[in-house]
């Protein structure tokens, strides 16, 4: 799993995963956040159903979509966690009509 | 020297959908693509099978397109069958969605005008008031007064639709070669010979379907085919749960669940660059149509080049200098699968263009002087 290396450093935020109080470093990332927080999936594909979690870290790979604040598929390593922030597993692909 | 029945050149879904047809009839067949730096329409496809519409002022077309809408149930069962990959194709009827009377009383006129095309079935498209369109798209904006119904239209992947011709091909006695832009091709005997990517390939026949390369091809056989590049623009949404229980002309929902919008329409020459200004505005027509689109997000945008002849008509002609060789042109690569697969290619392979598809020769592009 994964381990800060620093951990003193930074202020903290609090943020929500699926509705539960996670503490994060300030400037983390939310697919950091998670990640640290113990967390290895965050979604499920639209195709086959399968757990899926953040991999490339730079907005590339698509992997580490969640919902935040209400809006789906959003990409949760290009997303700086902030305090209060509602995070929730995407699960399949989203609905369409609000 | 490698030695087939039929020479395709090109592998996009015209020539694919040939290729396929002629292994079935039994032909050795070669396809020679050109590669990657092809303009590649068929990467390109919106994925309609459309019927309505088709065909108003030219009945030969309506019926050839409907031909290929009958044709393609069976079709897709059978490539499905045949390669273990479906195209994803669905027949739920299509929609054309007017926002004017006058739109309406357009729609009215053209189906009024086919109505006798298709015999004593008639073709089925049927004008919808507001209340009977929102029956079967319950999301629809305020602005959208009624639609034109046909049940013949459906939807494909167009790319599961070439991976599928390909591996039916492959399987058969067909064999492809990528990077192989066609040269030169000449008369050899009583067949062709072909040089292509280094190579000669000899061929009983040759069956150009090239896209747009076809202009220069056909020149060195004795036809004349005269078709232009027409830009198409095509935005594609994130996935969604299904929404859109059938395609309209210009929005349609993918099997995986993307929402794609299209249908530009731009004589830009072989530029192939996507822009915002036609971006946006297949973007404002989708969320009129459609408004609860502005809130999802559009994740990749492309150009492409359709294949157009001077009426937009589709161009089948044997060479009468150079029996042997046809060439095949349309801008309806998906819609056209299913007739160019089962019907077309058992013609060329028996040597000879049917009756039904006389139409369809560059001759009507003569001008005439009295």
């Amino acid at each position: 799993m994964f381990e800060r290396t620093d951990a003193g450093a930074g202020g903290q935020v609090g943020f929500f995963f699926e509705g539960s109080r996670v503490e994060a470093r300030a400037g983390d990332t939310v697919a950091a956040a998670i990640l640290a927080h113990g967390e290895r999936s965050v979604r499920t594909t639209p195709a086959s159903g399968a757990p899926r979690g953040p991999f490339c870290f730079m907005g590339t790979c698509f992997e580490c979509l969640v919902e935040i604040d209400g809006v789906p598929n959003r990409q949760a390593c290009m997303v700086v966690v902030a305090e209060g922030m509602d995070v929730r597993r995407q699960e399949g692909a989203r609905e369409a009509t609000p | 020297m490698r030695r087939y029945d039929t020479i395709v050149v090109g592998g996009g879904l015209v020539g694919a959908a040939v290729a396929y047809g002629l292994a079935r009839e039994g032909e050795s067949v070669a396809v020679l693509d050109e590669g990657d730096v092809a303009f590649r329409a068929s990467r390109g496809n919106f994925g309609l099978v459309w019927v309505q519409s088709k065909g108003d002022g030219r009945p030969e077309y309506a019926r050839w397109t409907r031909r290929s809408s009958d044709l393609w149930p069976g079709f897709a069962e059978l490539l499905a069958e045949d390669t273990g990959i479906a195209p994803d194709y669905h027949k739920p009827g299509g929609l054309h969605f007017c926002f004017s009377e006058a739109e309406i009383e357009a729609r009215r006129a053209m189906i009024h005008r086919m109505h006798n095309v298709h015999g004593p079935g008639g073709d089925g498209t049927r004008i919808l008031d507001r209340k009977e369109v929102q029956d079967l798209v319950p999301s629809i904006g305020p602005d959208v007064l009624g639609a034109s119904y046909s049940p013949h239209d459906g939807h494909a992947s167009p790319l599961r639709l070439l991976r599928g011709l390909h591996a039916g091909l492959a399987k058969r006695t067909g064999a492809y070669f990528a990077d192989h832009r066609v040269q030169r091709i000449e008369k050899d005997g009583g067949g062709f010979r072909v040089e292509a990517g280094g190579e000669t390939f000899s061929g009983g026949k040759v069956v150009l379907a090239a896209g747009l390369g076809n202009r220069e091809l056909g020149a060195q056989v004795g036809l004349d085919v005269p078709v232009r590049p027409l830009k198409g623009q095509i935005l594609v949404t994130e996935r969604t749960k299904p929404v859109l229980t059938m395609p309209t002309h210009v929005i349609r929902q993918t099997e995986e669940g993307t929402i794609m919008m299209g249908d530009s329409q731009e004589d830009a020459g072989f530029d192939t660059r996507s822009g915002t200004g036609v971006i946006s505005a297949i973007a404002a027509h989708a969320v009129r149509t459609l408004p609860w689109l502005a809130t999802v997000r559009v994740v990749r945008s492309w150009a492409a080049l359709r294949v157009m002849t001077p009426d937009g008509y589709p161009l089948y002609e044997q060479s009468e200098s150079h029996p042997g060789a046809f060439t095949v042109n349309c801008h309806s690569g998906v819609t056209l699968a299913g007739a160019h697969a089962q019907a077309l290619a058992p013609m060329i392979a028996l040597g000879a263009l049917g009756e039904e598809l006389s139409a369809f020769t560059s001759g009507r592009f003569d001008v005439r002087a009295n």
